[in-house]
């Protein structure tokens, strides 16, 4: 989500599930919603049958939504890169993108640094010692005023488009092939149909997941898909976007609400030792306009701020002492899974708390996950069920007398017992009902943290004087009704927030204020209780734009707009791009549709339509990521082939390596010729379905999916055994010997990809081989997610179990 | 009447397409078919209704989310009990909303089979704690087990927590406790974590996002 933000401003899918039936063509890549999100891929379905669309996919394997498509090209793992930058080079180079769009609303015109340049896998700024960009040439020209010089006519050879059109010009139809291991002429056929929608009568939409995300480019990848979408129009629009369609019920949820090591709710950034004072923080995460007349909406960060700060620490947060800033832990570097596991294996974290997550079976690299999980003091799991991330101790072929580690278990409750909201990908928030009571026994996560706060709490006033340092926890607001357990309701008004001196709720974050007055636990949430009653539980079917809005159904954040970007939508005059799908529209005094986001009656004409850009309009050029401000093709950390674009800058040249890590990859000289990818079939979601018989019944065994004539060299059978094995671990299961997988020639040699499902472990209801044994200890330049798409194996016939 | 009613709370809608067929007219047209046929002398139609409302008389209908991918496929959730004092309800039935815009009354076979979830008899009922270096779990009361967790993280707290870096800037943060999960828990919830454990001075915080 890092790169939408670095291109839109927000990081979350711009359109949601219903809107995707409004596309003209639908491209699926990096996903597979037909098994993985099938009642949202109806909407693919809808929009194929009845809207005349037409549905694409590009991926490593022949899915079950390549089985519905009308066109599948099959790839390599880990070449996204060159095939989504080569339908650039492809748009601009046959004027199939939306000009006027481009003009209006991109920073298309936008002069750059001349000291700005990409040469030989490198952009400017590279700094080898501290593996990182130095950003300074990443910049744009100012004016005497200090805003951006542009240049209208899009020719000035420092204008975005110009360096956009230069940076892809490489990714020819040939290089697209020699790396992804297409041919040209399918690359073609598909490049025409997804950028036939480059014009103001047609709109396109990209559905993807985590066959995007996590790879060491992965961030990039969905920067390229932002940018394809923006030069063919397609962001704004109903019917368009680019739509990350998660994996949990609630990832987004939780996403918003930051248990997310870099953020704080509402996507506000966490402070750092440099930011001493709040004054410092927020003038370093807040925007400065960069053109005149924009609305640069986080302008607001002071207000949301604050707010939160009023929510956490209520009377305890003023003005005199920063509004309780000091209170906030100031984070050191990089906080994420990765990261936090290395500090593990370094013995420098003591405790772990895993709630709701097999944090064993997550990855990557399962043998260095339990090397270093071994090394807690102690570690608490609470989740519903007893999960191999609790029993980590005894894995087979571990002896638990080693493992020093004290571990508690404790049942909770799980989303049938408690009521409360789950956020869809689509950022609706819907409100659910409790159907029954917990059983004896089990308790609820709220429970617990309220337990756990109590009980800190109370030990450090028996400390007295003595005490380390626990004033925050001695003043955070804890003022439920039940403190032991306050109900979801309780702190779904905290979230929404109220006026503070009248005890009102509040309907709009447009009501926060910088000075106290005003609470809210998460910005982006306000509106969603307010004093006409919880707006996450409405159901209304009206549909009057037959849009599939809804907008009286549930609560969509921001302000229960349906589409993000939605000025987008109209071209300078506020006219719809495509009068048969309007997002909004200028009626002469005000927006109709969908909730605006620009102002519901300020005219068109003025700020840019990308109300939460510093710039006012969406970045093809974008200083915001670390790997680059366009996007470029890297190698997975592991891979068959060499770097046909640059030999000698093979991988993302910024990622970070942890220790020992390296030893751990294939090297020269080592036999692990084939390619490899991880994914998930319908029966299973993650983990957790293995609990359920009717699906382990359906889909009981660990399994390989080996290619048909891999299996004819290695002499495996369909229904025998196969044994799988990485520099890192091995799987063995039944092999499903399959024509969805067929070799590729890349860069002029024959690839094989083999593909291993992720689920199972040694404890539920069926045992099997954990897929991420196999797995990569990397992550993302940006975000630090793991390579689990893109690794190298080796792999042979195994003999039929004799139990 | 009563047959309108059972199959109205239980209609199941397949309204993807221009025409929309749902379960009631469906019923209707075979329960119509039924009188039609019936050469028995006596109306089958009341027979046919009884058989259609078993399941779900006397339950209660709670509308509510599916708890597996981020679709947020709407569910009606049937229970049985009284609700009265010191009973004990208990899910019979789990099916789609077909009020919910998003799924119409669909669901995946993963949500169609998620009362198997719900009551599981798999799930937990007592917190166990495994002592350093042991075999096996003890079953531990809720007492001991949240003393224990609040004397751990304490006592990781204290030995852990910078006031101060090496550069004497105030960080007030612990690195000695890492907290992850959950994308399966509520929005309330989450933000809860959050409140709680940014006040605790943590700032290993993650979640399934990341991997």
């Amino acid at each position: 989500m890092a790169s939408l933000a670095a291109t839109f401003g927000r990081g979350a899918m711009t359109n949601h599930w219903k809107d995707i039936k409004n596309a003209d063509v639908v491209l699926v890549m990096g996903a597979n919603p037909a098994e993985n999100h099938p009642c949202g891929f109806k909407w693919a379905l809808e929009a194929r049958d009845e809207n005349n669309a037409t549905l694409v996919t590009i991926d490593p394997r022949f899915t079950r939504t390549s089985a519905v498509a009308d066109k599948h090209m099959q790839i390599r793992p880990g070449s996204d890169i060159a095939v989504l930058g080569g339908l650039i080079r492809h748009m601009l180079a046959n004027d199939l993108y939306h000009a006027d769009y481009v003009r209006e609303h991109t920073n298309a015109s936008f002069l750059v640094s001349g000291d700005f340049g990409f040469e030989d896998g490198l952009f400017s700024g590279f700094d080898e010692a501290a593996s990182a960009y130095d950003k300074t040439s990443w910049s744009y020209q100012r004016d005497a005023a200090g805003f951006v010089r542009r240049d209208m006519t899009l020719q000035d050879p420092q204008c975005a488009f110009q360096l956009l059109k230069t940076h892809y010009e490489r990714y020819t139809p040939a290089m697209v092939a020699r790396i992804a291991g297409c041919t040209e002429e399918k690359f073609l056929e598909m490049a025409d149909i997804i950028c036939s929608t480059g014009r103001a009568d047609r709109v396109g939409t990209i559905m993807y997941a985590v066959g995007w995300t996590m790879h060491t480019v992965g961030s990039q990848i969905i920067r390229t898909a932002a940018i394809i979408q923006l030069l063919l129009g397609n962001i704004g629009r109903p019917g368009g976007g680019v739509n990350a369609l998660r994996g949990h019920a609630n990832v987004q949820g939780a996403t918003d609400h930051a248990i997310v090591a870099e953020m704080l709710p509402g996507y506000m950034k966490v402070p750092t030792p440099a930011q001493t004072t709040l004054r410092e923080y927020l003038d370093a995460s807040t925007p400065t306009p960069l053109v005149a007349d924009t609305v640069n909406y986080g302008g607001n960060s002071p207000k949301f701020f604050v707010s939160q700060m009023k929510a956490w620490f209520g009377d305890h947060a003023t003005a005199a002492n920063e509004f309780g800033y000091q209170y906030l832990a100031k984070q050191d570097g990089d906080a994420t899974w990765l990261s936090i596991w290395d500090k593990v294996r370094q013995g420098d974290i003591e405790g772990f708390i895993s709630l709701g997550f097999n944090s064993l079976l997550a990855g990557p690299d399962v043998p260095r996950l339990l090397e270093s999980m071994s090394k807690l003091k102690w570690k608490v799991v609470i989740d519903p069920f007893l999960l191999d991330s609790a029993e980590f101790w005894r894995v087979p072929g571990m002896n638990p007398a080693e493992v020093q580690t004290e571990v508690m278990y404790m049942p909770t409750t799980h989303w049938i017992e408690r009521d409360g909201s789950f956020t869809n990908s689509g950022r609706w928030v819907q409100w659910k009902e409790k159907a029954i009571d917990a059983p004896d026994g089990v308790r609820s996560d709220t429970y617990v943290l309220s337990e756990l706060f109590w009980r800190v709490k109370e030990l450090y006033l028996q400390d007295g004087e003595d005490a380390v340092y626990n004033e925050p926890i001695q003043n955070l607001t804890w003022d439920y009704l039940n403190p032991r357990e306050p109900t979801l309701t309780e702190l779904a008004k905290e979230i929404n927030g109220y006026d503070r001196a009248t005890g009102r709720l509040l309907s709009s974050f447009g009501e926060l204020r910088d000075d106290g007055g005003t609470s809210a636990g998460n910005w982006i949430y306000t509106g969603s209780y307010t004093e006409a009653g919880n707006m996450m539980a409405r159901r209304g079917t009206d549909d009057p734009t037959g849009l599939g809005m809804h907008h009286d159904w549930a609560f969509s954040w921001p302000l229960n707009r349906r589409v993000l970007y939605t000025r987008a939508s109209a071209d300078a005059e506020g006219r719809p791009w495509d009068s048969t799908r309007p997002g909004i529209a200028w009626n002469g005094s005000r927006w109709i549709g969908d909730v605006a986001d620009y102002g519901a009656t300020t005219p068109p004409g003025g700020p840019g339509a990308f109300i939460m850009t510093e710039e006012g309009v969406a970045r093809l050029f974008s200083n915001h990521l670390v790997d680059g401000p366009f996007s470029e093709h890297y190698e997975p950390v592991e891979s068959p082939t060499t770097n046909a674009l640059h030999e000698s800058v093979a991988v993302n040249p910024i990622l970070n390596w942890y220790d020992g890590v390296r030893e751990t990859l294939a090297a020269e000289g080592d036999d692990f010729p084939y390619a490899c990818t991880i994914y998930r079939v319908v029966e299973h979601e993650h983990f957790v379905t293995r609990n359920v018989p009717l699906l382990v019944e359906a889909m009981p065994d660990f399994f390989v999916e080996v290619p048909e004539g891999l299996a004819a060299l290695k002499g495996i059978e369909n229904g025998g055994r196969a044994r799988v094995w990485s520099k890192r671990g091995e799987v063995e299961g039944v092999a499903i010997v399959t024509k969805r997988i067929k070799p590729l020639l890349v860069n002029g040699q024959t690839v094989w990809t083999v593909g291993i499902p992720v689920h199972w472990g040694f404890v539920g209801i069926t045992q099997g081989s954990m897929a991420n044994l196999l797995t990569p200890y990397i992550g993302d330049a940006n975000t630090r997610c793991p390579e689990f798409k893109a690794f190298l194996v080796n792999i042979e016939r195994a003999e039929p179990r004799t139990t | 009447m009563v047959l309108e009613g059972a199959v109205s709370a239980a209609s199941l809608c397949y309204c993807t397409r221009g025409m929309a067929i749902s379960r009631r007219t469906f019923l209707k047209a075979s329960v119509g078919g039924a009188v039609g046929l019936s050469a028995l002398g006596f109306d089958l139609a009341p027979v046919h209704a009884a058989v259609r409302q078993l399941k779900i008389r006397n339950a209660r209908e709670y509308k509510t989310v599916c708890p597996y991918c981020a679709v947020g496929c709407g569910t009606i959730a049937y229970t049985h009990g009284s609700g009265g004092l010191n009973t004990t309800s208990t899910v019979i039935h789990v099916e789609g909303d077909p009020d919910n815009p998003i799924n119409g009354g669909t669901l995946c076979p993963k949500g169609a089979s998620q009362m198997q979830l719900a009551i599981s008899p798999r799930l937990r009922k007592s917190p166990m704690y495994r002592a350093a270096g042991a075999n096996e779990w003890q079953e531990v009361d809720w007492d001991f087990a949240m003393d224990w967790f609040a004397r751990k993280f304490k006592e990781s707290r204290d030995n852990t927590f910078m006031e101060r870096d090496a550069q004497g800037r105030t960080v007030n943060r612990t690195n000695g406790i890492a907290w992850v999960g959950s994308a399966t828990v509520a929005n309330e919830d989450a933000y809860l974590i959050t409140k709680t454990m940014r006040a605790m001075g943590l700032t290993y915080i993650d979640h399934q996002a990341r991997v």
